[in-house]
């Protein structure tokens, strides 16, 4: 702040302090006494009077001592432009020393929590309390308070993984984030609708559920050209692309012939955001350890 | 003195009670106008682009600003939360802000890239269908409704007008950039920029 605006709002606030001071004091009748007398003000409207009695002297001075308690504040905190208070507070100070508290009480419990290796950790009682709490605050939003997942966000409860369920890979999946992106139609952008209902047919066959047999045979070669790439030639998927295994009875979006034949002419795109930066990298080790014991 | 001078004088009162009532503004609002701190934008920070300026003001329309708040304060409850707790030079193009003052839903100051699109877009569907517990109303028209493009420009312009550094290439584009577009996207693409140019925790 420039001296101007610090000389201005000084100027402006012990004014103020000041001219409450005077107010009370020019406005006091010569008050001996409280009890109250019968002067009036020497108007009447329809016959009312208004008494002129001084303020009680307890509210008297309870008014002065907000003006001493105002100069005591203004001393100590900052409230006179530049004047820094004597007790140097800040709100970053503030939040810098509670973070200080917070650092001692915990930062050693997290430390050693995130040196310990994530099956060892799974096995920790208290580390899992912690887990349980920080996912519900951060991860439940999309994958459940149980972990359940839903529609579009997968179940962390089951043994299936798009991205890998090993120690690392779910750590990298929580740190980095994921993004899992199927192209509409594949690799095969020309897909006809025959080919699309082929494909999905095929897709189906996987697990015994075609809804045409004959289709689901021609869909084999669509299914070579457009899906294999990344769900590989027996569609039991790729870790690497987070491409999902089609055989299996986990399904990330619907399972029915609709839902496949969504997927299939739109695509899908997800996203697991990254979390390192928004987590510290102990609270995302602990994390890592929670989701690896929900499956094992 | 005399209640009676001041009572019985119009004009005076009318200074006096002026006076009285600016003291507070003028000491903690007025010198801001002219703070560093205050009016200039962090580094890094950009005008929103257009599709992003309608979706604040659908975010306006909707009424989001009166269940969510855009402001982190500096507790730690709140920053182990939401993130870095809210600087000034965040909202130097913030025309009106909209820090809100009351959480019925958590904060969203620093939500940008929090959940995925696909999240944003399901919530905003069918809050219930991903948070079972959440009392947000569902916002399905978004789906439904194109963006009015005619009006894009004219905003940006006038925001320009208010030191907004919109160049005149980005007012010219501004209807064609987001023509076409639903509501839910310009929502989802302003939700998912907030707050994310300081990306540090602290």
């Amino acid at each position: 702040m420039s001296t101007f605006w610090s000389v201005w709002v000084s100027v402006i606030v012990l004014g103020t302090v000041f001219g409450c001071w005077w107010l009370l004091w020019a406005t006091r009748k010569s008050q001996t006494t409280d009890t109250e007398t019968d002067r009036t003000m020497g108007h009447s409207f329809d016959g009312i009077e208004e008494y002129d009695n001084p303020l009680p002297k307890w509210w008297f001075y309870l008014f002065i001592g907000t003006c001493i308690f105002a100069l005591g504040y203004l001393a100590l905190y900052p409230g006179l432009g530049n004047f820094k208070g004597l007790l140097g507070w800040t709100s970053t100070n503030q939040w810098e020393a509670e973070v200080q508290v917070a650092e001692e009480k915990y930062g050693e419990i997290y430390a050693q929590f995130g040196k310990t290796e994530i099956p060892e950790l799974a096995q920790n009682q208290d580390a899992m309390k912690i887990g349980q709490r920080l996912f519900a605050n951060n991860c439940s939003v999309c994958h459940g308070t149980a972990a359940r997942g839903q529609v579009g966000f997968p179940n962390l409860t089951d043994n299936d993984w798009l991205w890998g369920g090993s120690p690392d890979q779910i750590l990298h999946s929580i740190a980095i984030g994921r993004e899992g992106a199927m192209p509409a139609k594949g690799v095969m952008p020309n897909m006809s609708n025959e080919q699309v209902d082929q494909v999905v047919n095929y897709v189906l066959s996987f697990s015994g559920r075609e809804k045409d047999a004959d289709a689901a045979k021609a869909g084999a070669e669509v299914f070579a050209q457009g899906c294999q790439a990344c769900h590989g030639a027996d569609g039991t998927g790729m870790e690497a692309m987070g491409a999902p295994n089609l055989t299996d009875n986990t399904w990330l979006y619907g399972s029915t012939y609709e839902w496949i034949k969504e997927t299939v002419v739109n695509g899908r795109q997800n996203k697991m955001p990254a979390q390192q930066g928004r987590l510290t990298d102990d609270q995302i080790q602990i994390l890592a350890a929670y989701v690896y014991s929900l499956s094992n | 003195m005399k209640h009676e001078i001041v009572e019985k004088n119009l004009g005076l009162m009318i200074v006096l009670i002026v006076l009285t009532i600016s003291g507070g503004f003028l000491a903690e609002v007025v010198p801001l106008f002219f703070h560093k701190e205050v009016n200039e934008p962090i580094e890094g920070l950009e005008p929103l682009s257009a599709l992003e300026l309608e979706g604040r003001d659908i975010y306006i329309r909707e009424g989001c600003h009166v269940c969510h708040t855009q402001q982190i304060r500096p507790f730690r409850a709140e920053t182990e939360r939401y993130g870095h707790y809210s600087v000034a030079g965040e909202f130097v193009y913030d025309r009106p802000f909209l820090w809100g003052s009351k959480r019925t839903g958590p904060d969203l100051a620093r939500v940008g890239g929090r959940y995925s699109d696909a999240w944003q877009r399901q919530h905003l569907y069918d809050p219930r269908s991903v948070v079972p517990e959440s009392n947000m109303p569902a916002f399905p028209w978004l789906f439904e409704d194109r963006v009015d493009h005619t009006a894009t420009a004219a905003k940006m312009k006038t925001l320009q007008t208010l030191g907004v550094p919109y160049t005149d290439e980005q007012i010219a584009s501004a209807a064609e950039k987001v023509n076409g577009k639903f509501e839910i996207e310009a929502l989802v693409t302003y939700l998912q920029q907030l707050g994310t140019v300081i990306s540090e925790k602290r």
